[in-house]
């Protein structure tokens, strides 16, 4: 008690006390959001999953996408997208979209796990599509070969996506993302989906193995330490030239200043 | 007049400006030390190269801030071998620039022509030689030398005749014929139109006789792009038309610019783009070219299924694939 | 006499005795150099050369050049098991089995594109300052054949490892080549010993890359440096420095330490990026397969301009008598570059015709005092940046979320128009620093300092230039136009009358200058404010 009376008056206080007050603030938000996720868990089942995803599709997603799923102008239809659809667009936080210019970019997700997935059982629910898949039954570490997969790669992604999967140019301002930093389930069912100005590379053109390789390959590539230095982008010679220029001929060009100026 | 024109004559060389070192013999001692511990610094590197070389293991990982985690024993061999060979430049640089005399010399510039009379001197040995070897006069000699010595260089050109065969019907012929299958690349396996989805597209080869194996040379040639796209969506003459199949369009994936491998599809345009120049052809219209450098539109491919339900090729490419070349359309 | 004397005197004799060298090397060791840092760009390119023949010679000790196929057995796991030539095998080989060999591998490509580039700015520097006049006119064919080899050789160093970028790069090149009209598919098919990739093509570019190429430059490099070295250098303009001197140290002892030094330090940064910055990693492009290809694909900087000029080609193929011509291939990748360096070749004498000017100089030129020349090479590097730009346009689309076909467009048009507009801003620009001299001169620099005369004007004091620095801003020469030579004084018309009128228009346009100040100029100053 002595320690509160004496520095009540100290230039902190006030500040500290302010501090305190947004992390009680922030704190219990949280720990009531935990309460709510929780509650929702166990009480869900099929059928409810399904009617919650109508619900939040209702709310979230009909403006664009008609409120039935069967497309509104600016969105396309849904119905027959699957699941897997779903789970990439939304969980990948592409969906619902921010930015309408060219290309509908990746970002921090909406909703979370939860509300994910009733959304892909509703989708799911209103015709038949490929279904969504799950990290854990994606054995690509036990199922995929590595080497194969980097031949797969560079036969059926690189042009799109960079020999080192960093991502490449489309025409009128796409691009295809980079595929470094993307769970092995998102990447499936990228492939079986064909998201935006993606093909589809459907499980007979692929075969499942493949896919899997491919994605081993790719997490490999992702974990891969730098063999030779400083990776530059891993874009290829644009950079390498530059850092040329730059750094080489700069360096030498200011060592070729010092040796011809006068010492002191 | 002149000077009117340049009032501003040369100063001459500016004064001389002493180091410290020059006149401070504390100063030159200073110098001296920065010198040697420049060549020891180098000697520093020397000694990290041979532990790196000799002591680090080939596939140990170092985490370097900017650089990432990276191989040990590549960087430091490098940074070794870059500090040996950097402060050795260094020392001598310094040490020529703080003790080595930096007086300004002057030396002059003979004018380059010759003198006169040195020049009349070449020009008359020369006219009085060349009259003694009698070319001039011996015109026979002159155009017999002339015929043989070129014949002698030219025709050892005839040696360099088995560089290459000639490429006769080469360009012009692939491995796809009538009734060829497609098979998936890689892989070798025949496509059902089933197995392809609207919106999807295969990378495939023809399928090769049995016992024959696919070279580059053959990749570089019979590499092709199979797309899936709604019937409704063609945008083609009846026979173009009838070279597909459901929906199913094949193109040549060797570009018809310079034979980079056309492969990048976007579903949503029906745009096939190459990645090297940004050639862009419209799947709709039979790959024609609507953006970029390239002149014609990718060779289609008739396809059509056998009695197997696989898919084949109806005939062989009508023209030839790949970038163009003169002969192209003889 | 101590033993190391004892020791070299031994030696000068012997060497003496059989070759009568004392005069010689006396007034080799004496010999004057100027001292300035632009003059060091030339050496970076040699010294890199020479790091490059070393660098290449440990890596041909391990390198296989044939194209046969084997299946991978290093131990760079993501390539475990599958086919590819036996270069890019041993190429791997070389990066993760070898001790050393990834560091060298990345010092001798990295050499390569300091080679390049120090070339550039070796080129510009020499061409900024008119160092190329009379009597230096065939060192600079030289210095212009280099840089063609050099490009040459850098393209073909590169493809040795056939991996898929490079292996892209060579197909582009058999296209180029296959493009020519009448011989071009028999060139082809000669030159890789049959279709494309064909086996013989590796081994083919390789005694090219290491043996014929290298033979060349270690020629055309010893004429350059012997002409540098008879002619003596030139050196920059000012006091005590005239066309009739050469001003600077002498070989020994300071010009060999800082030389020989640079030589250490320019290794010494080149082993410096091998080091800490991965170059042409191609263990994860992968083997060439014509089938395949990456997303933003380019050839190395130096053909950058190459690619670029290529994409933004307008798609014209032109049939005659049922035979192809492809324009779109043809004029981007042979007519404007064989344009390009004829014109560079040929630059000296088109200069020195324009002019008239037939004297030695071994004085440069501050590159404002020739407006018309620096105009000319600001004009040339826009339209190398143009192209070049565009040769990554697909890198700068995904990177700063632009459009490729903007960027086609933007480099179509500009690559026209930005030329000739930097041309201009550049002549203005020197002028206006040819203005600024003029005003030093004349007027001094201004120091900043305000003053309060007695009636209550203020004015800035002006510091008057120092003998040397105006004697810099003025020793210039400012040569007038030639006039047309329309007929002689009978009134007899010249036969070459057209050519005199464009001639005397150029020299017109190149002789514009701001006046340099005169005695009369001086001396009404001196009479009149301060």
């Amino acid at each position: 008690m002595k320690f509160i009376s004496k520095y009540r008056r100290h230039r902190f206080a006030g500040p500290l006390l302010l501090l305190g007050a947004l992390l009680f603030a922030g704190l219990t938000y949280s720990a009531a959001q935990a309460v709510t996720e929780e509650a929702t868990l166990s009480q869900s089942d099929k059928a409810t999953l399904i009617a919650e995803g109508k619900e939040i599709f209702a709310r979230g997603c009909s403006s664009c996408h008609g409120l039935n799923a069967e497309g509104a102008g600016v969105g396309p239809s849904l119905i027959g997208v699957g699941a897997a659809s779903v789970d990439f667009q939304v969980a990948t936080g592409r969906m619902p979209v921010a930015d309408m210019s060219q290309q509908i970019a990746r970002k921090e997700p909406v909703y979370n796990d939860q509300e994910v997935a009733a959304l892909a059982a509703y989708v799911a629910s209103l015709a038949p599509g490929p279904a969504a898949v799950t990290n854990e039954e994606l054995a690509w570490e036990r199922d995929g070969n590595m080497a194969e997969g980097g031949e797969l790669f560079r036969n059926n992604c690189a042009m799109c996506h960079n020999l080192a999967g960093q991502g490449g140019a489309l025409t009128q301002g796409k691009y295809a993302p980079t595929v470094m930093g993307v769970e092995p389930k998102h990447i499936y069912e990228a492939m079986i989906t064909g998201p935006q100005a993606m093909p589809v590379f459907s499980e007979t053109i692929l075969k499942p193995e493949e896919k899997l390789s491919i994605i081993k390959w790719i997490k490999h590539a992702e974990t891969e330490p730098q063999l030779g230095g400083a990776a530059l982008g891993r874009v290829g010679p644009v950079t390498e030239g530059l850092v040329g220029w730059v750094l080489g001929l700069g360096l030498l060009i200011g060592v070729a200043v010092w040796l011809t100026a006068k010492a002191r | 007049m002149s000077k009117e024109l340049a009032p501003l004559s040369d100063p001459g060389l500016p004064e001389h400006i002493h180091r410290k070192a020059d006149v401070d013999p504390k100063a030159a001692k200073k110098a001296e030390r920065q010198v040697g511990i420049l060549f020891l610094l180098s000697v520093l590197g020397t000694l990290l190269f041979i532990y790196a070389y000799l002591g680090i293991d080939e596939d140990s990982f170092v985490f370097i801030p900017v650089l990432g985690s990276t191989n040990a024993h590549q960087l430091f061999l490098g940074l070794g071998l870059a500090m040996a060979l950097f402060f050795i430049g260094m020392a001598a640089v310094h040490w020529a620039k703080t003790l080595m005399p930096d007086h300004e010399v002057v030396d002059y510039r003979k004018e380059l022509r010759s003198k006169d009379e040195d020049r009349d001197d070449f020009v008359a040995t020369v006219k009085d030689r060349a009259a003694e070897a009698g070319l001039g006069r011996r015109s026979f000699i002159k155009r017999t030398m002339l015929l043989s010595l070129g014949l002698v260089g030219l025709s050892p050109v005839l040696l360099l005749g088995d560089l290459g065969p000639l490429p006769g019907n080469d360009q012009k012929e692939t491995n796809w014929k009538s009734g060829t299958r497609l098979v998936t690349d890689p892989g070798d396996r025949p496509i059902r139109p089933s197995d392809l989805e609207v919106g999807g597209v295969a990378q495939v080869q023809p399928e090769l006789p049995a016992g024959k194996v696919r070279h580059l040379d053959d990749i570089a040639k019979d590499s092709v792009l199979l797309i899936r796209i709604r019937p409704e969506e063609f945008n083609l003459d009846a026979q173009r038309l009838s070279w597909t199949y459901e929906g199913i369009i094949a193109f040549s994936k060797i570009c018809s610019h310079m034979g980079c491998a056309v492969a990048l599809y976007e579903q949503t345009t029906k745009h096939l783009l190459c990645p090297c120049h940004q050639s862009t052809f419209d799947v709709t219209r039979a790959a024609k070219v609507i953006f970029g450098p390239s002149a014609r539109a990718l060779p289609q491919l008739a396809i059509t299924v056998d009695s197997e339900g696989y898919l084949v090729a109806k005939q062989p490419f009508t023209e030839p694939v790949g970038p163009s070349f003169w002969g192209r359309n003889k | 006499m101590s033993a190391t004397e004892r020791v070299a005197g031994q030696v000068a004799n012997y060497v003496d005795e059989r070759t009568g060298s004392a005069k010689w090397l006396k007034k080799t060791l004496t010999k004057v150099f100027p001292d300035h840092w632009s003059f060091m760009l030339g050496e970076i390119v040699l010294y890199s050369f020479i790091i490059l023949l070393l660098s290449g010679t440990f890596l041909t000790f391990w390198y296989d050049p044939s194209m046969r196929e084997v299946e991978y057995e290093g131990s760079y796991q993501p390539l475990s098991g599958l086919k590819m030539s036996a270069a890019y095998a041993s190429s791997l080989h070389i990066s993760f089995d070898v001790r050393g060999g990834l560091l060298m591998r990345q010092i001798h490509h990295w050499a390569a594109l300091i080679f390049m580039a120090a070339m550039v700015a070796h080129l510009m520097r020499v061409f900024f300052t008119g160092a190329f006049r009379k009597p230096r006119e065939f060192n600079w064919i030289i210095g212009v054949g280099l840089l063609t080899l050099g490009i040459v050789e850098g393209f073909l160093g590169y493809s040795l490892p056939d991996d898929l970028l490079s292996g892209t790069g060579i197909r582009i090149a058999e296209a180029i080549i296959q493009a020519i009209p009448v011989v071009g598919s028999y060139l082809s098919f000669f030159i890789f010993g049959g279709a494309f990739p064909g086996e013989m093509f590796i081994q083919r570019i390789y005694v090219v890359h290491i043996l014929l190429l290298p033979g060349i430059f270690l020629a055309l490099i010893t004429v350059h440096l012997m002409l540098v070295w008879y002619q003596k250098h030139t050196q920059y303009p000012g006091p005590g420095r005239t066309e009739k001197n050469v001003v600077g140290y002498p070989l020994m002892p300071t010009y060999m330490a800082k030389a020989g030094g640079f030589f250490f330090i320019v290794f010494g940064v080149t082993a410096f990026l091998g080091a800490v910055a991965s170059i042409n990693p191609i263990w994860i492009y992968g083997p060439y397969n014509p089938g395949q290809i990456g997303a933003g694909s380019q050839p190395d900087w130096y053909m950058g301009w190459l690619d670029g000029l290529v994409r933004m080609a307008p798609p014209i193929e032109a049939y005659i008598f049922g035979y192809t011509l492809s324009l779109n291939i043809l004029i981007p990748g042979l007519i404007i570059p064989g344009i390009i360096f004829t014109g560079m070749a040929l630059y000296p004498f088109i200069e020195s015709w324009i002019t008239g000017d037939k004297r030695e100089h071994h004085l440069l030129d501050r590159p404002r005092n020739a407006p018309n020349r620096t105009a000319l090479g600001a004009m040339s590097i826009t339209f190398m940046l143009v192209t070049l730009i565009n040769g990554g346009n697909d890198l700068l689309a995904t990177h700063f979320d632009l459009s490729i076909n903007q960027i086609m467009w933007f480099s179509r048009i500009g690559v026209i128009i930005l030329p000739p507009l930097a041309f201009v801003i550049t002549k203005r620009i020197c002028l206006s620093l040819q203005r600024a001299d003029r005003e030093l001169v004349l007027h001094g620099k201004e120091t900043g300092r305000l003053v309060m005369l007695p009636h209550g004007e203020f004015i800035e004091v002006h510091e008057p230039l120092s003998p040397e620095k105006a004697y810099l801003l003025t020793q210039h020469e400012q040569p007038p136009a030639l006039e047309a030579n329309l007929s002689n004084e009978y009134g007899v018309r010249n036969p070459k009358a057209l050519r005199s009128k464009i001639r005397a228009r150029l020299s017109r346009s190149q002789a514009e200058q701001i006046a340099k100040p005169t005695a009369n100029d001086l001396k009404e100053l001196e009479g009149g404010h301060h």
